[in-house]
């Protein structure tokens, strides 16, 4: 039943996913895609419970392993997200701060 | 916490991981949309950690420590312009990080088989996006040729790899232990297996490349998800898998041409283009600034070049001089310019030229007979009218920007070479386009200083 209950969330979310993002502008394609890979780093959420759990050492050093790299994920995905949306300004706005 | 209200904070969690996508779509709210997904993530990591089931916190803290310090300084040093490859790596390791989730998800007790074949799958699509990504980064990076990799019995390969992939799931799956020698063997498999499926990709199809790699990642998350019975997980690794496939379906439009066709063959080889000739008409920056100085209205169409040459800065800056000198100015940016989806865009926003000047390539066409000057840097296939006229070339079919039916058109270029396709570009020959030899930085300076002068 588990089973069911999950495949039904996957579906839901798939649809939920193009709905979403199907009008997103071309320019905001690299933010989009920058963004998104940041939240696949969601795969840390199940890296904590590996590697804290009461585990073989094998296992908790696999699951801290996955912790790291979905920290990189996760940590620089956002940063460079927001890095670059800061510099999508419109004509005209007064906060034309150059910083170069 | 129960398990029970950490499902709860993961439900908030998935609801502002909506808003937050939803939010990312307009250029008004996408810095909040993009706040509003890092502390959903903030929530879903808090959450767990409350989790019951951790019983240490040292492992957790020093990886996840290390892991947010090289993510944050990778984030703040990378240039605009080696953005592509910097995805790929967060990629790569986002893919990674899912393989060993599942891997380590084999220690759990009580797993089912249903459990098995997902941790197959997260290891699998982990693994395939961990290292396609790193070879996609090679090439973005030009550490590697960043051209189509293609041998002869490379199909007959790739079945075989997915053959004895498929085999060695099922025979783990039949006997699941953590120490199968299938286990390593699917991991082996998984890893090369990427690097296949990226190598006969190449240059200007990389977009495609990287919007499915990104879409893997997602996917990879979702099985990982699955794997260990997370909610979250499934909500937001699916979410990003859908992107994914949204952006790789956008770029393989707009080069007419299906995935399938992208990723199983190099490109060229196919029919041979009418061959072109004529003369070209080179221009000096002296009579390019005499022409753009009486034109009312100009468009810059940006390609790699731009990025290769760094010039995105004095395209904005002679940009600002044509409209201070009356012209109406604007950025034409065909969907596949670049490396990655959108990449063009990021750069112009980076030289501070405002998103609203930034028009799409469906936008400036129809209008493109009033433009008095089309400038055209570093970019090649995507204004190649071939693709419109001439049957037999390659590219035929994919949409282009007509640059050609402006009333002027500037190329500017480093040499007579051709695009990534190889294909001849009948635009150089035109009789209403001048050709600016060198570097694009340096010539589009130059009519900066003739500007200034």
């Amino acid at each position: 039943m588990e089973a069911v209950f999950l495949s039904l969330v996957l579906m839901l979310s798939i649809f939920l996913g193009f709905e979403l993002i199907s009008k997103v502008p071309a320019t905001l394609h690299t933010p989009l895609m920058s963004g998104a890979n940041a939240i696949s780093g969601i795969t840390i959420v199940g890296a904590l419970l590996s590697a804290g759990a009461e585990n073989p050492l094998l296992a908790t050093v696999l699951g801290a392993g996955a912790v790291m790299f979905a920290s990189i994920n996760v940590v620089g995905g956002y940063l460079v997200t927001n890095r670059m949306l800061s510099m999508f300004k419109k004509k005209d706005s007064p906060s034309a701060e150059d910083k170069k | 916490m129960s398990l029970e209200s950490i499902n709860l904070w993961y439900v908030l969690s998935a609801a502002l991981f909506i808003f937050g996508l939803k939010q990312l779509g307009s250029p008004a709210t996408a810095v909040r949309g993009n706040g509003l997904s890092a502390l959903a993530m903030f929530i879903a990591v808090a959450a767990s950690l409350f989790s019951a089931e951790i019983i240490s916190f040292e492992w957790i803290v020093g990886a996840a420590a290390l892991g947010a310090v090289i993510g944050a300084i990778a984030a703040q040093r990378v240039a605009m312009t080696t953005m592509p490859e910097m995805v790929a790596l967060f990629n790569g390791s986002g893919g990674i990080a899912s393989l060993l989730v599942g891997w380590a998800a084999l220690y759990n007790l009580g797993n089912t088989t249903f459990t098995d074949i997902t941790i197959m799958l997260s290891v699998i699509i982990g693994g395939v996006t961990f290292s396609g990504s790193i070879l996609a980064w090679g090439k973005l990076s030009e550490v590697m040729n960043s051209g189509a990799w293609t041998f002869g019995a490379q199909r007959i390969v790739n079945a075989v790899i997915v053959l004895a992939l498929l085999y060695s799931s099922v025979m783990f799956c039949m006997n699941p232990a953590v120490d199968s020698p299938y286990l390593y063997a699917v991991i082996g498999l998984s890893v090369v297996f990427g690097v296949m499926a990226v190598a006969p990709v190449g240059g200007a199809d990389m977009p495609v490349v990287i919007s499915l790699l990104n879409s893997y990642s997602g996917l990879a998350a979702c099985a990982a998800g699955f794997a260990i019975n997370n909610n979250i997980l499934i909500v937001a690794g699916s979410m990003v898998g859908a992107a994914g496939i949204i952006l790789t379906n956008i770029m393989c439009k707009a080069m007419n041409r299906s995935l399938a066709h992208v990723l199983f063959s190099g490109f060229g080889a196919a029919k041979q283009a009418t061959k072109v000739e004529g003369e070209v008409k080179p221009i000096n920056s002296e009579d390019a600034f005499l022409i753009l100085e009486a034109a009312q209205s100009v468009a810059f169409v940006p390609g790699y070049g731009m990025a290769v040459a760094q010039a995105q800065h004095v395209v904005r800056e002679l940009g600002e001089l044509l409209e201070g000198n009356g012209a109406e100015v604007s950025y034409a940016i065909h969907p596949v310019a670049g490396r990655m989806p959108g990449h063009m865009n990021v750069l112009l926003a980076e030289a501070n030229v405002p998103y609203d000047q930034l028009v799409e390539m469906e936008d400036i066409n129809p209008r493109i007979e009033n433009v008095d000057v089309a400038v055209v840097i570093g970019a090649n296939d995507v204004v190649n009218p071939a693709a419109r006229n001439d049957e037999n070339s390659p590219i035929y079919g994919m949409p282009i920007i007509n640059v050609d039916q402006a009333r002027t058109v500037f190329v500017l270029k480093r040499s007579m070479a051709s695009g990534f396709s190889g294909v001849d570009n009948p635009l150089f020959f035109g009789d209403n386009t001048r050709m600016l030899f060198g570097d694009a930085k340096q010539s589009i300076a130059a009519v900066v200083a003739e500007f200034k002068g």
